[in-house]
């Protein structure tokens, strides 16, 4: 079996790496269940008519006092926990990735295009971003998101929250994505290829989307990776602080600052039961991005 | 060398000018100063007398000028939201963050450096991968769920130290510490530890990467050769040239000090400046988000210049090249 996969190709490594399989699977389920939310979820946590006070703090299942209906329990509203993870994580996820989306092409774009041209536009583009990577990505966060709220009039506010909560997280990470873009395109364009591109006539924008870019996807990838952990992060913490999604549609970051509330009461469910979920889906994310970075960096470990 | 700072500190200037400028436009145009000073029963009239008293219709250049002067005279302007200085208020804080960061730093040093250093002369032992794996799982979990858990373990379940303040402090001048109480230190543990352990993931990685580096060099295996005894290899030859990068990345971990602290006082209700600026967002209290930027920048330009010349402290080399 798998006699067809080439012995030390990427698909080879990755069936052989047991953490990478297991990281990936976890990493699929819990992506599966957020997508798949509104059909696999038993109640809608978003719906107040679908849950009951009566039901409230009910411990999950397998401990005395829970009930079938909430295999993991429910929360002070009585809302059914499996059901606030799932979609909280839906929440969390989309953020994450599309924040990330954004920061890459935000990135990505500047980069090669600083790399490829050099001279005063890249001097620009690198003073910016050697300034924000002095301050740390949440420090940034934080402070778009206190600009949006100064700008932006209070009714709108309560419905951009997650625009400007990704757009927040987005800002603040594209750094990484312009400095690897820039360094891999100031190797590439003085390669044979860029140059034969160039005598052709092609345009810059073709040379850099269709001849430099696929080239340097490997390292670009890596970073997607960590960085879908970091954004995933970032707006947990942002959460948490209670400066990022509001209790009425929360995400992960969201659940586990209610969860504070019942730290000291002994409703533990409310709380570790998010937590666990974060960390896991985190870990399983990094050590995906850790396992890519071997690939395609062997050098570096 | 006298260039090389003079250099750096023009640097630094600019690094200021700029963070200040930031400030300023985050005051002019996030929301209306004068909307925020007045009643909705202010007259129009009266709005645009305290427009023209705050000299908020001269020039763009001239007004950032004024605002920059205030900030050199140490007039941070009021708060939109409890009226007080902000001078007051931020000064009143930093002794707070202070501690805190200098404590979670030095626990990562501590801590961070002497792993470092095991895991890279050890790489195949058992430890070593028990380490190691600690720090991946480390660096995914987020700072305030590191601090919640401690809470749980230290102050719910055992009840060993408090969850919450800064517990006893003492004045010391205007200096409010923590430092000098039984008290205080309880308090501070658990905070330090939360703010510490994601920088020590950092500062471990770095050393033993460096330290790997160091120890396949020519020369470690030339002192190998000529019998140097082991810990004096270890520690004079081969440590002693990984402190370059170390200290650099000590100097880039103090703004994730100051960043992470803003969870970490959070998390703890410590009352330091990062609490300040949580709240200041929630409020939109531009005054006081503005000279939170500019402080810290202070801070950040400070200690990476206090780096700038450890340098030469540290490396003989770069006392020498400037003659060359």
């Amino acid at each position: 079996m798998l006699a067809f996969i080439k012995r030390r190709e990427p698909f080879w490594l990755f069936v052989h790496s047991p953490s990478a399989m297991i990281a990936a699977f976890l990493t699929a389920l819990i992506i599966l269940g957020a997508l798949f939310a509104p059909l696999i979820a038993p109640s809608n946590p978003y719906d107040l008519s679908s849950f009951s006070l009566m039901d409230g703090l009910l411990p999950p299942v397998w401990q005395d006092g829970g009930r079938s209906a909430f295999l993991l329990g429910t929360d002070d509203q009585g809302r059914d926990m499996i059901s606030s993870i799932l979609y909280g994580a839906r929440l969390s996820l989309v953020i994450g990735l599309t924040a990330m989306v954004i920061a890459t092409v935000l990135g990505v774009g500047l980069g090669l295009a600083a790399g490829y041209f050099g001279g005063r536009f890249d001097a620009v583009i690198m003073r910016i971003a050697d300034v924000q990577l002095a301050l740390p990505a949440i420090l940034t966060a934080l402070l778009i998101d206190g600009i949006a709220r100064g700008i932006l009039p209070t009714e709108i506010q309560q419905n951009m929250r997650v625009t400007v909560l990704t757009l927040a997280i987005a800002l603040s990470l594209w750094v990484n994505f312009a400095r690897t873009a820039r360094a891999s395109t100031f190797v590439e364009k003085n390669k044979e290829y860029v140059e034969a591109a160039i005598i052709m006539g092609q345009h810059p924008l073709r040379i850099m989307l269709i001849q430099i870019l696929p080239n340097i996807v490997g390292p670009l990838l890596v970073i997607m990776t960590v960085d879908l952990a970091s954004a995933i992060l970032l707006e947990a913490t942002l959460s948490f602080l209670g400066i990022g999604l509001p209790a009425d549609s929360p995400s992960l970051g969201t659940l586990i600052r209610i969860g504070m509330q019942f730290l000291l009461s002994g409703e533990w469910w409310i709380l570790w039961i998010p937590t666990v979920f974060l960390i896991v889906l985190v870990v399983a994310i990094n050590v995906l991005g850790d396992f890519l970075r071997d690939i395609f960096n062997p050098g570096l470990r | 060398m006298a260039y090389f700072i003079l250099k750096r500190l023009v640097q630094s200037v600019f690094v200021m000018i700029a963070v200040a400028f930031l400030a300023f436009s985050l005051f002019r145009f996030v929301g209306d100063p004068v909307s925020q000073m007045t009643g909705v029963e202010t007259t129009v009239e009266d709005q645009d007398r305290l427009r023209e008293g705050l000299g908020l219709n001269d020039p763009f250049v001239v007004q950032f000028i004024r605002f920059s002067s205030d900030l050199l005279r140490g007039d941070f302007g009021f708060s939109y939201r409890t009226r007080q200085p902000v001078a007051e208020m931020i000064t009143n804080r930093i002794p707070a963050t202070l501690e805190l960061g200098v404590v979670a730093l030095l626990i990562s040093l501590i801590v961070g450096i002497p792993a470092g250093v095991y895991t890279a002369l050890r790489p195949r032992g058992i430890a070593t991968q028990l380490i190691l794996m600690t720090t991946l799982v480390g660096v995914s979990i987020p700072t305030f769920v590191i601090g919640i858990m401690l809470i749980f373990l230290f102050g719910v379940q055992l009840g060993l130290l408090p969850t919450f303040g800064r517990g006893g402090t003492v004045h010391i001048g205007s200096w409010e510490s923590s430092l000098f109480t039984f008290d205080g230190w309880k308090s501070l543990i658990l905070p330090a530890v939360t703010l510490g352990v994601y920088q020590l993931t950092l500062t471990m990685r770095l050393v033993r990467a460096q330290m790997m580096d160091v120890m396949r060099s020519d020369y470690i295996r030339f002192a190998m050769a000529r019998g140097v005894p082991l810990h004096s290899l270890y520690f004079r030859h081969a440590l002693a040239n990984t402190m370059v990068p170390v200290i650099t990345i000590i100097g880039l971990q103090f703004g994730g000090v100051i960043a992470f602290s803003i969870v970490t006082e959070s998390v703890f209700q410590w009352p330091g400046m990062g609490l300040l600026f949580l709240e200041s967002i929630r409020f939109v209290d531009i005054p006081v988000m503005g000279v939170y930027l500019v402080v810290i920048a202070f801070f950040f330009v400070l200690v990476n210049l206090i780096v700038d010349l450890l340098y030469f402290a540290i490396d003989p080399r770069l006392r020498v090249k400037e003659d060359v």
